[in-house]
Parts: structure tokens; sequence; C-alpha cells
């Protein structure tokens, strides 16, 4: 009878990974063009992307999650219906879920982006213009490359947190790892057992990843370290 | 717009704030005690002792703090030993169980960035500490924990804006924090926006007085670290 629903909590658990990976997508997105436009020439960009980091990193996750969960779609139907047109708008946890987290870690991600951005040397910048790359080529081919071994680090650390900050979801009602654990919890009167393999499935996630990255960042450093000697 | 009914409410929310930073501070408070010599214990030449605090530490950094809290708030009730124990009074209160929880979370934290900075004393202090012959107790008061909290305190005021931000959860164990009284506020007058956009308001301020206090800290005992460069 217990098998059962262990199955039902670890079966989740493709739920709580593909909103893991969406969000992570998304903060990856936003936090690229977070960096950039830190570090941009127009001061309007570099002013926007400070107000965002800031403001996004002094606000708890799970206020994060409810204000995009509830109050901009309560907004968004006083302003549809301020405009004449009777419609309730609502998102899905998942969606609602994957937004709040893509623009949480985004403000963590340019932080971890624009560090590794400044530390790559000036002069090779100047070299690619020199011969005649495009923005978009200098990007792709001279920091991208680059600013992967460097930022690699934090990135790991920013995935961690946002693989366990997934579990906030639940709270929004996601049948997620965690939801379902509360459900089994419920069911069976042994809430220590299904918390516990929740908490062994994060841990699982958080072991695999570490390691992973790990060996990532053992290759990217290849060339780097041979040169330190 | 409603916002009079959150100026109505203005005095919940002040309670609420006062929660939020009693629960700040307690758990910062014992944590703090607790890492010095856990990240001490981290670094021992005791391979048992070391290997303990890793595991801790990797427990609770590798889960999610929703679940930990749960485990505690919910999950020790399934065991008969614990709900006939002497504790069980203090064990059933969600305050006690809310900052036994975030005392095991963010001392696992704290541990490590301590324990990360000890590692990175140099070694010619500590071979000066032994040279006048200080015991161990005495080399640990006067030349490992100074130079390790001021090395820390970058990473240790993002630990503890980290812990402001998750005392949030507490309102999913009933605790009426600033979450808690958002969350009331928006049920009770079945409004979405005002309330958690209050909420927002209040963490972001604390936030903000938490950078500076930590700003100051910085300059006035970590100078010497700056000066250096």
């Amino acid at each position: 009878m217990l098998g059962g629903y262990v199955i039902s909590v670890l079966a989740a658990g493709w739920i709580t990974l593909s909103l893991a990976f969406v969000s992570l997508i998304l903060a990856v997105v936003i936090g690229i063009a977070a960096a950039l436009a830190r570090l941009s020439r127009s001061r309007a960009l570099r002013i926007t992307a400070t107000l965002y980091t800031s403001v996004v990193r002094g606000i708890p996750d799970l206020v994060m999650m409810l204000l995009v969960f509830y109050s901009l779609p309560a907004l968004l139907s006083q302003a549809a219906q301020d405009w004449g047109y009777d419609v309730y708008i609502e998102f899905s946890p998942f969606g609602a879920g994957a937004a709040t987290l893509g623009l949480i870690f985004g403000a963590y991600m340019a932080e971890t982006f624009r560090g590794a951005l400044m530390n790559i040397p000036r002069g090779q910048l100047e070299a690619a213009e020199a011969y005649g790359l495009g923005r978009f080529r200098i990007f792709w081919r001279i920091l991208l490359p680059q600013m992967m071994r460097l930022a690699l680090p934090g990135f790991t650390n920013n995935w961690l947190v946002l693989a366990k900050a997934t579990a906030l979801v639940s709270l929004l009602g996601l049948q997620d790892v965690m939801f379902r654990a509360k459900g089994a919890a419920e069911a069976t009167a042994k809430p220590f057992t299904f918390y516990a393999l929740a908490g062994g499935f994060y841990l699982a996630v958080t072991a695999i990843s570490l390691f992973l990255l790990s060996r990532a960042a053992r290759r990217y450093e290849l060339g780097v370290k041979e040169l330190a000697r | 717009m409603s916002w009079d009914i959150i100026v109505e409410n203005l005095g919940f929310y002040a309670q609420g704030a006062k929660l939020t930073v009693l629960l700040t501070v307690a758990s910062l408070a014992i944590s703090f005690v607790l890492a010095m010599p856990l990240a001490l214990g981290r670094n021992s030449h005791n391979a048992f002792l070391r290997n303990a605090i890793a595991l801790y530490t990797l427990v609770f950094r590798g889960t999610p703090l929703l679940v930990q809290l749960f485990l505690i708030y919910y999950g020790l009730a399934q065991f008969d030993l614990v709900r006939e124990s002497l504790l069980w009074p203090w064990l059933s209160s969600a305050l006690v169980c809310v900052i036994l929880t975030f005392v095991l979370n963010t001392t696992a934290y704290t541990t490590e960035i301590f324990a990360g900075s000890l590692r990175h004393l140099p070694v010619g202090e500590i071979e000066a500490a032994r040279a006048y012959g200080m015991s161990p107790f005495t080399r640990a008061r006067r030349i490992l924990l100074p130079a390790m909290l001021t090395r820390s305190l970058t990473l240790y005021g993002n630990e503890t804006v980290m812990m402001l931000h998750a005392t949030s959860l507490a309102s999913t164990v009933t605790l009426l924090e600033v979450t808690g009284v958002a969350r009331n506020i928006a049920l009770n007058y079945y409004i979405m926006f005002e309330p958690y956009v209050t909420a927002a308001a209040i963490y972001l301020v604390l936030t903000l007085v938490l950078v500076l206090l930590f700003q100051f800290a910085q300059h006035r005992w970590a100078g010497y670290l700056q000066a250096r460069l």
C-alpha cells in the first residue's frame, strides 16, 4: 500500500525536473541579457538592469511567487475590465512558477555572468574588433565560451538553489514531488516517511548535479590550469 | 485599488514585521554561536568529526527548507516516542519548530562559509601563533576566529539576507509574520494585489537595512583586507 504512494511521489519527479529546467533556461536567458545590459554603454539600460537585480534579490522567493500567481492576474483582470473586456485572467501554477523562478534566478545569474564577463581580458575584445568581427560574433565566439568557464561555479550554486526552490511551487498547487509527498503524508498518517522521501529526492538531484557539473568544470579548465603552471 | 484596507491593517503588518525580525535575529544569533565551533571541526584533523559535519551540511544544504520545515513540524508527530517525550509541548509549537528548522538550516550554510574562509587563512598566521606557544584554544580565540569572521563578512552578509527571506516560509505553518499577515488580509478582504505588494515592500526595506549594516561592518572590521589590494 505504501509502495503505491512512494511511486506516486517519485513519479512527480519529472514535473519537478521539467519545472526546474524550464526555469533554468529562462533564468539563463534573462541573466545574460541583464548582465550585458549592466555592462552596456547605455545609461538607461544599466540603471534598469541594476534596479531589476536589486529589487528581485530583495524580495523572498515565496512572496515573489505569490505576487506573480495572485497579484499580477488580479491587476491584469482589473485593467482588462477597466478597458471594457469581461475576462478573468488566471495563470497555471506551472507557468507562474517557471516565470517567477526564471525572474528570480535571472537576477542571480546576471550577477554571476557579469562577474564572469568582467574577468575576460579586454585585450581579447579589442583583438576581436580589430579582426572585424561583428558584435554578435564577438559574443558568440569570444565572450560566451570563456564566460561558461568563469561562470560555472556561480552557475552551479544558482542551479542547486533553483532546484530546491521549485518545492515552493507546490504551495501554488503544482503536483510536484513536494505536493505529492504532502498528499501521501496526510493519506497514510506517515508524514516523516514521505517528507524524508521528498528530501531524499532533492538530495539526489543535488548530488548528481554536483557530480556532473564538477566534471564539466574540470573539462573547461583544462587549458587554463596548464598555463597557470 | 483598495489601499485604505492596507492602511487600516498597518498594525498587523507591524506585528508581522516584528515576528519576521524576531525569527531572523533568533535564528542567526543561535546559528552564529553553533557555526564557529562546527567550522573549526569541519577543518579538524579528526576524520570522523570532519566527515560527520560535512554530512550534516550536505543534507541540510541539499534539501529544500520547506521539506525540512514540514519534516520537523508535521513529521516528528509520526513517532510515539517523540509524542510521549517531555519535549513534546515544545515540539508541537509552530514557533519552536520554525526556529529549530531555521537554525539547523542556516547553521549548515554558515558553517561552510566559515570553514571556507578558515581554509584560506595564510598559513604563516597560524604558524606564528604556534611559534608563540599559544594553546589550541588561545589560537582559535585570538587568531583563527577573528580572521575567519572578517574574511567571511561578504558571504555571511548574503546568508543573513537569505535567512531573512527564508522566514517567509514560517507562514506555511500558521505563523503570522509579514507573509502570513499578507495572506490573511488577501483572504479576508479578497484583494490579491495590495497585501502582497506591501509585504514585498517591507522585505525590501528590511533587506536594505541588512545590506547597509553589513557594508558598515565590512568597512569597520574588514578594511584591512581591502587595503592590501
